[in-house]
């Protein structure tokens, strides 16, 4: 066994304390999951509006997948921009029709909501198509994104975070 | 007030260490649930109409109209990751028009403590059931599944299929009258 810990990266590693080699360990998990994130078009989205309560709050993130090869189906959460707005909107498919040609047709609706959502669509629109649809739920984290939401709704308090950062660091420079 | 607000910032780096540890062995001790069960659905009556479709341009489609026995027991689904069960009802079928048409009919919101044995004769469907176009009448194979979104308080959203699906054959002939 001597002989092994001769090997020089491994008498680096010897010397690394365990919380080095869990900071390793940690940053490596970190590029593994950005590589995963983008190799499986993951991204998230954080919930803006209470049309799916009680299963979602204002604040709760989303992980969203966008996979093609995987069909809409009713039931399935979209997350989905409406033409001409930026705002992404999240609720539940209703309805699905889908042609021979793989050309598809969707009706959405909040949870929370008496009716469905062709009153949100744009101006003449009567259903949702593929283009229209950013991804589709498929995990869950409570509460995460409140913090934009509250940045977004108090621009005051999204200063104040900020000044009191460049305070800190200032004062940690003269110290 | 330097030790002060460093020991703030510790504590907060503390705290929200620990909840996310905690969220994410939330989401670990469920994650091989399978969440299964099974489901009675019939329907005792079937009815077929064509009307215009006020929703969409008046333009007129085949309206079906299904009442629904509704006969499954979900209680066993929940436990501490399962804050809320999303259970609907949907048809899929095809047409002459559409390779493939689903529609959701009926659904219901279970909460975490509230009773999830679903027993229903005669109820009306939820949701009008449109076709696009004319493909409801004389269909011999629309399938009714009851299906459940498992909503987590943290972890995979699920979308699973009860056990017992119904298929219904459609009226060879429309009703008349107002829809």
């Amino acid at each position: 066994t001597m002989g092994l810990l001769d090997i020089s990266f491994l008498s680096d590693l010897k010397r690394m304390n365990k919380r080095q080699v869990f900071y390793q360990f940690l940053s490596f998990g970190m590029i593994v999951s950005s590589a995963l994130m983008i190799w499986k078009g993951l991204i998230f989205v954080v919930v803006l509006s209470g049309s799916m309560e009680p299963g979602f709050y204002r604040g709760d993130l989303l992980f969203l997948t966008n996979d093609l090869e995987d069909p809409i189906r009713a039931g399935d959460i979209a997350v989905f921009r409406i033409k001409g707005r930026d705002i992404p909107i999240v609720h539940r498919v209703l309805q699905v029709h889908e042609r021979d040609d793989g050309y598809v047709k969707f009706l959405t609706k909040g949870d929370n909501n008496a009716i469905d959502d062709r009153g949100l669509y744009a101006p003449g629109q009567l259903w949702l198509e593929k283009g229209d649809v950013i991804g589709r739920a498929k995990g869950f984290v409570p509460y995460i994104g409140m913090v934009t939401i509250v940045m977004n709704d108090y621009p005051k308090f999204k200063y104040a975070v900020l000044g009191l950062l460049g305070i800190f660091v200032l004062l940690n420079r003269e110290a | 007030m330097n030790t002060f607000l460093s020991r703030l910032n510790s504590l907060f780096a503390m705290t929200m260490t620990v909840l996310a540890g905690l969220t994410f062995c939330c989401f670990l001790s469920t994650v091989h649930h399978t969440h299964h069960s099974i489901a009675k659905l019939d329907t005792p009556s079937v009815l077929v109409r064509q009307a215009p479709d006020y929703m969409i341009g008046h333009e007129i489609n085949d309206l079906g109209h299904m009442t629904l026995n509704i006969d499954a027991d979900l209680n066993h689904l929940f436990n501490w990751n399962v804050k809320q069960l999303f259970v609907y009802i949907t048809a899929h079928y095809k047409t002459e028009k559409n390779a493939f048409n689903q529609v959701v009919l009926w659904d219901k919101i279970i909460r975490r403590g509230e009773s999830a044995r679903l027993q229903y004769s005669r109820v009306n469907p939820k949701y009008y059931f449109w076709d696009d176009g004319f493909g409801l009448r004389g269909n011999p194979n629309v399938t009714l599944a009851l299906q459940y979104n498992v909503i987590p308080n943290s972890g995979r959203l699920l979308n699973i299929y009860a056990e017992g699906r119904h298929v219904v054959s459609m009226p060879e002939n429309y009703i008349k009258g107002r829809a």
